[in-house]
Parts: structure tokens; C-alpha cells; sequence
């Protein structure tokens, strides 16, 4: 393939994993912020919204766009729900101390897993995309007579991959609004500024925590539901999604939102054209030294406020 | 929420239970002696993918030999004993595949073990069932076993090693499909057997590899590794493996859009996938290796007709309890002939219990011609007894109209090659 399609397509592959990282990764960037919460289950929840994306479009039936609107509304929601029950059973338990939160996560993560490994089985299963127009991608070219369109081998996209950008973005957008332009936003702000003061202000520290774990998890769950169309729901997708939102955060900075943003962007976009010119686990290499040396030279992160 | 804590044990009480613990070990032990040598059921231990990226064979491997050895227990079992199948899940992972045969040797007393498929597997525990001294019959297609890599324990009597297939078939994907051959592959023991012996195979027949493409074994999303593809690719020859192999076809046509070279694959980009599925419709003419047809051809034998029956497949290669649920029907028929040959060769040696096992894998070494028949539903065969591999028919099969028709099949001679090694000359 010639460099300039090449790299079109590397961006556009790149494009879509960051779309998916970013709201991945707000959400781990969420509960450590508000609740100084490493989460380590994060990617047991993005595999368990695919897996609930699966069931619910199954049930649903009808055409696939039904079955996966229902799921995208429904999925998050569910396992929303089931990491707020985790939170008042298990977290708040601990005291929400980092190092047992740290070992309860792994622990909550095994139980997913294992949970949906008797439940849904081992086998990689496909969730109908809504829709699925291959659009192909011209590209220009110098003829004998001048500059000339042509249409080259795999220079493509999907309408749903497209939507998948458009969609991530868009709830970005909603996470964004909900902080700053919400009660709800205030009171989760104020309980990531100081919990302490926030709760000599009346705010109910416990029942924040508890929704802001609900809103992570729903974020990974969201994340999964737009990615299974183009994968497929397996009881141990949780993993890579999970190293990644790590890395993202770290570079972002702990719980800077706007970080992991940037964060998700710079490593999608590396890992698309790394992977797509060079090779895939040279993407991850890259991607895991960049946080080495983020934690070396800036530990706070790109965008996070070094603390006093 | 703290909760009173719980009285400690009291030391007596703590020695009881060491007591009884032991006795009943030691107590377990005994009854197993006793049933070692030639009483009760005879052990066969099943390694199986329960879980893990080879869960989808795993799944149907185990139906298979559940399926075989009630046929054979029917059939009155082996030499008049009950065969008992203990199967245990080795996660698709080498580490544990060695484990698992720990298992079957110290805690379950099997005779012998069968039954893995993944590579990796077959090469992490192979050397543990030399040193526990256990036959341990794989069904995995690598070339580790005739290579000489493994040991005098180790035997494929079921299925054919990928260097026949790929050296067998590479004449007609020259004569008929393309002569300039772009490789795409899993990056690990069976993806380079691939690697190796189809890029030999095809320069034997005047064509030429002008591009290997490994891909991680637990990738999922594959678009990224396509581009790689040179424009002057005239044949697309694709292999994978995992639970993405759905996501590898699909992308695979989503990328060329109907435009691209022409394919040969093996049947394991879409083994348990259903190939009428929603964007495989790029798939149809194209051209894929089978080692057993998946849907029912129209010169079917009674053999094939009985086998399908027995496992619970439909003439299309789907589960007959349930349409979508497709089976992995062109490496599965190696469990059944694998526990045929079992079968065979503990009753050629008198087995009668562990101390056996040489004699055992002397007579299984001794087999030559397997002829079509139940036990060989997959067709004739011929077992190198000092290279401890089975050769047999290979197909070629073209998409039509959603269904897998066969176009080409090999003859077992076009399939064999040189000995490269004599595992009869290593002492047990």
C-alpha cells in the first residue's frame, strides 16, 4: 500500500480505538478521582457490558439496530447498577482504604470473570452492527494528465465505525456537561476536592461514591457495547481495554478528565499508526515506555496539578 | 462490622483432622492399586480447551469423544473393560496443560492421555508425559511430532500433521488459484508449520511467497495487519485461530471490499463459525482446505453419515440441537479415530494396567494401514509407526452458495514426505 492511503487508514483505525479508549478511560479516571479508588475490575466491567450487549440483543431480536440501540441504553445501565451494589458491599466495607480497595478490585474482577465464564461460556460471540455500509475512500495520484482520483485497495471505512467516533464523542460531550453544568457534577467536584469539607457541607459523601462508581463502570460498559459490533463479546476482552485505560490515565494525569481525553487521543492515534506501519506489540511497547517516562519526568501526568 | 472472632482450633481436634485427611489419601491410594492392574474401568484422561482461546474446539473435541467412547463401552469396551473418560480443562495454556498431566498421573491413575489440539499445549506438556513415563496421544495437527521434537510417548494417530496438508495442496492452489502467494498467520508453533512448509511447498510448484504476515494469537481486531498486503498478490492464503476469527474474516473482506486476490484459506479462520453469517458474503468462490467437509457431500459415505449422527452434526456442520451452533468438523473426526486406534492398540498389546504402557505404544507404533471404515469415518490412512504421525486425505472446498462444495481431494501419497526422525530407536 502506498504511504499516503497507509497512513489515512492508520489514522482512521487510530480514530476509532481512541474514541473508545477515551470513554473507557474517563471512567477509571472518574473513580480515581472522586474516589481515590484504583479499579482494578474497570475492564471485568467493559467485558461485562459487551456480554450484557450480547444478551440484551439477543433478547431484543427484531432488527439489529433495534437489538443494539436497546443494548446501548439498557447495557450500561445494568452494569451501572451492578457496580453500585459492588460499591456498597465491597468498597464501602474496606473504608474505601487504597491498598484493600486495590486487592478487593482483583479479587471482584475474578469473580466477574469467572461469573461469566459459567454463565456465558467461553465462546466469542458477535453482536449484529445497527448498520454496515463499507464506504470506500478515494485517493488522489499524479497521471500522465495531471492529478487523478483513484480508489486503492483497503482504503476504507465503516458507516459504523464512523458512528462510533460521532457516539463516543457526543457522550464525552454529555460527561462533560454533566460535571460542570449539573448539581450532580458540583457535588461529585467537590467530594474529588476535599471529601472531608464536602461532608461538613452536607454533601452525602457515601452516596456520591457510590454513583460515581455506577457512572465508571457504565463508562467502560459504553465503551464495550460501541465496540462489540466490531468484535465480539468474550469473557476475557477485559484485559487489554484495562492496560490501556491505565496507561491512558497515568499519561493523562490521576484524575484530570481533560488529561484523559488528551491522553486517549495521543495513544489511540500512536497505536494506530504504530501498529498499522510497524507491528501491533511494538504499539504496546511504545505505549508502555511513554508511561515510563510520563512517571519518571512528569508523575503527576500531562495535565494532572502536581499535590502540595 | 467486625464479627467475633472465631474460636481457633483446638490442637487436638486440628490433628484429628490431618489424621483422617491422610488415612483417606492413603485409603484412595490402596483402592487404586488394587484397581490398577487389570480390574474395574480402564482411566483414559481427556486434555481438554474447556476454556481459554482454543474453548470452541475444546467444546466440540469433548462432545466427540464423549461420543466415541460410549460407542466403544457399547461395543462391549476395550479388551471387555469399561473405558471411563476423566476429561480436565488445561485453559488452552501450556503451564497448565503440564499440570493437567500431573493430575491424571498422581490423582486420577489414568492410563493414558489424550486429546489436545493447541500447539502450544502439545509442545508445554509433551515433556512432562515423557517424565511421568504416560502415553500421551495428541490431536493437534503441528508438525512437532514428526519433526522429532517431541518423544517416544507422545503419538498423532488421529489427524494429519499441517507439512502433509500444506505440501499436498500447494499443487492445486498453484495450478488453479494463483502462483504469487501473500501469508497471513498466528504467530506461534502452527502458524510458522504454515510459514515453513507452505513457502517450500509453493516454491516446489514454480509459485512464490511475497509476504509473511504473523498475527498475535489472541489479536482481536486485524484490520491494522492488511495493509501489509502487496498489491501484486494474486493468492491471499489465510490460517487463524482464537475466539476473533469471526472479526479476521469479516474485517478481511470489509478491507477489500470485493476487490482484493483471491483466497485460499484453512478451514480454521471459520471453524465453529457459521459461514452464511452477516458479512461473509465476500467469502463465496473462494477456496478453502478442509481435513473433513463440513457439509454433507453428495458421494457421502455410511461411514461419514453414522460418524455425524454419533456426535449430533447435520449435513450442514451444525449442532443438531441447535442450527447455530457449528461444529469444528475438520479436525474433530481426529478424537474419534484417535480413541479407535486406543482402542486397537491396547487390545494388540493385552494392556492390563500402567506397567503396559511401552507395550501399548510398541503396538500402536506397529499400525500401518488404517482403511476407511466407523473407526476411520474420515477416510483410509496410513501410520508411520518411527515417526509416530498419520497420513491421510486432504480436501479442497470452494464456497457455493453459503455451502463448502469439494473440489480437489489429495490422495494419501501426495501427502507424505520423509522421515525425519526414528523415535523407535529411543528407549522408553
Amino acid at each position: 500500500m502506498e504511504f499516503g492511503p497507509h497512513l489515512m487508514l492508520a489514522l482512521l483505525e487510530g480514530a476509532v480505538t481512541s474514541a473508545v479508549l477515551a470513554l473507557t478511560a474517563m471512567g477509571l479516571s472518574l473513580v480515581f478521582g472522586v474516589m481515590r479508588v484504583v479499579n482494578v475490575a474497570h475492564g471485568a466491567f467493559f467485558m461485562l457490558g459487551a456480554v450484557a450487549a450480547w444478551w440484551i440483543a439477543q433478547l431484543v431480536g427484531a432488527h439489529p439496530a433495534l437489538g443494539f440501540a436497546a443494548a446501548l441504553l439498557a447495557a450500561p445501565l445494568l452494569v451501572g447498577a451492578g457496580a453500585m451494589l459492588a460499591d456498597r458491599l465491597i468498597l464501602a466495607r474496606v473504608g474505601y482504604d487504597p491498598e484493600r480497595t486495590i486487592v478487593a478490585t482483583i479479587g471482584l474482577m475474578y469473580v466477574i470473570e469467572q461469573t461469566v465464564l459459567m454463565g456465558f461460556g467461553p465462546d466469542a460471540r458477535p453482536v449484529a452492527p445497527p448498520f454496515d455500509a463499507r464506504i470506500a475512500l478515494p485517493w488522489v495520484e499524479r497521471t500522465a494528465e495531471g492529478l487523478a482520483l483513484y480508489w486503492p485497495w483497503g482504503l476504507s471505512i465503516t458507516a459504523y465505525k464512523l458512528f462510533v467516533i460521532a457516539a463516543a464523542a457526543a457522550i464525552l460531550a454529555g460527561l462533560w456537561a454533566l460535571m460542570t453544568r449539573t448539581g450532580a457534577g458540583l457535588v461529585m467536584r467537590a467530594t474529588q476536592q476535599d471529601r472531608d469539607m464536602a461532608r461538613a457541607f452536607g454533601v452525602p459523601v457515601s452516596r456520591v461514591f457510590a454513583r460515581v462508581f455506577g457512572l465508571g463502570a457504565a463508562l467502560a460498559a459504553m465503551g464495550a457495547v460501541l465496540v462489540v459490533p466490531i468484535q465480539q463479546a468474550h469473557y476475557l476482552m477485559g484485559g487489554d481495554p484495562l492496560l490501556l485505560s491505565f496507561i491512558v490515565v497515568i499519561i493523562g494525569g490521576l484524575g484530570s478528565l481533560p488529561g484523559t481525553v488528551v491522553a486517549a487521543l495521543l495513544i489511540g492515534m500512536t497505536d494506530g499508526i504504530v501498529s498499522v506501519f510497524l507491528s501491533p506489540t511494538l504499539a504496546k511497547i511504545v505505549a508502555t515506555l511513554a508511561v515510563a517516562l510520563v512517571l519518571v519526568f512528569r508523575p503527576q501526568g500531562l495535565m494532572g496539578r502536581a499535590r502540595a | 462490622m467486625t464479627q467475633p472472632p472465631r474460636p481457633a482450633p483446638t490442637r487436638r481436634r486440628a490433628l484429628a483432622t490431618f489424621g483422617a485427611a491422610g488415612a483417606a489419601v492413603l485409603l484412595g491410594d490402596v483402592a487404586r492399586m488394587a484397581h490398577s492392574q487389570g480390574a474395574g474401568p480402564l482411566k483414559l484422561g481427556f486434555q481438554v480447551h474447556r476454556t481459554g482461546i482454543g474453548a470452541a474446539y475444546g467444546r466440540w473435541y469433548e462432545r466427540v469423544a464423549t461420543a466415541a467412547v460410549a460407542r466403544i463401552n457399547d461395543a462391549g469396551g476395550i479388551a471387555g473393560r469399561q473405558v471411563r473418560m476423566i476429561a480436565e480443562d488445561d485453559g488452552t495454556d501450556p503451564r497448565r496443560g503440564a499440570e493437567v498431566l500431573d493430575r491424571f498421573a498422581n490423582l486420577h491413575g489414568a492410563d493414558l492421555v489424550f486429546g489436545p489440539l493447541f500447539s502450544n499445549v502439545v509442545i508445554g506438556s509433551a515433556p512432562r508425559a515423557a517424565e511421568l513415563k504416560m502415553p500421551y496421544f495428541v490431536v493437534s495437527e503441528g508438525h512437532h511430532v514428526a519433526s522429532g521434537t517431541l518423544n517416544r510417548y507422545t503419538l498423532q494417530p488421529g489427524i494429519t500433521d499441517v507439512k502433509s496438508q500444506v505440501r499436498s495442496v500447494a499443487p492445486y492452489v498453484a495450478a488453479n488459484i494463483g502462483r504469487k502467494v501473500t501469508m497471513i498467520f498466528p504467530d506461534f508453533a502452527f502458524g510458522h508449520d504454515h510459514r515453513e512448509f507452505f513457502t517450500d511447498a509453493i516454491a516446489a510448484q514454480g509459485g512464490e511467497v511475497i509476504a509473511q504476515i504473523p498475527v498475535p494469537p489472541a489479536e482481536t481486531s486485524f484490520t491494522r495487519y492488511f495493509p501489509r498486503i502487496p498489491r501484486e498478490t494474486e493468492v491471499l492464503y489465510h490460517v487463524m485461530v482464537g475466539p476473533a476469527v469471526l472479526t479476521f474474516v469479516r474485517e478481511m473482506g470489509e478491507f477489500f471490499g470485493g476487490r482484493g486476490p483471491a483466497l485460499f484459506g484453512f478451514i480454521d479462520s471459520l471453524e465453529a463459525v457459521d459461514i452464511a453469517s452477516p458479512g461473509l458474503e465476500f467469502l463465496e468462490g473462494s477456496h478453502l482446505w478442509e481435513g473433513m467437509p463440513r457439509f454433507a457431500q453428495p458421494d457421502q459415505t455410511g461411514h461419514d453419515a453414522r460418524y455425524r449422527a454419533a456426535v449430533g452434526v447435520d449435513d450442514t456442520g451444525a449442532s443438531i440441537d441447535d442450527p447455530r451452533d457449528v461444529s469444528t468438523y475438520a479436525h474433530m473426526f481426529g478424537v474419534w479415530e484417535t480413541l479407535s486406534v486406543i482402542k486397537a492398540g491396547m487390545e494388540t498389546a493385552g494392556y492390563r494396567g500402567p506397567s503396559d504402557r511401552p507395550a501399548l505404544i510398541e503396538a500402536v507404533e506397529a499400525m500401518t494401514d488404517m482403511p476407511l471404515s466407523d473407526d476411520h469415518p474420515q477416510g483410509d490412512k496410513l501410520f508411520n509407526g518411527r515417526t509416530h504421525q498419520v497420513f491421510g486425505r486432504q480436501s479442497v472446498s470452494r464456497v457455493e452458495g453459503g455451502r463448502l462444495i469439494r473440489v480437489h481431494e489429495t490422495s494419501v501419497e501426495d501427502t507424505l514426505y520423509e522421515d525425519e526422525v526414528d523415535y523407535t530407536t529411543r528407549p522408553f
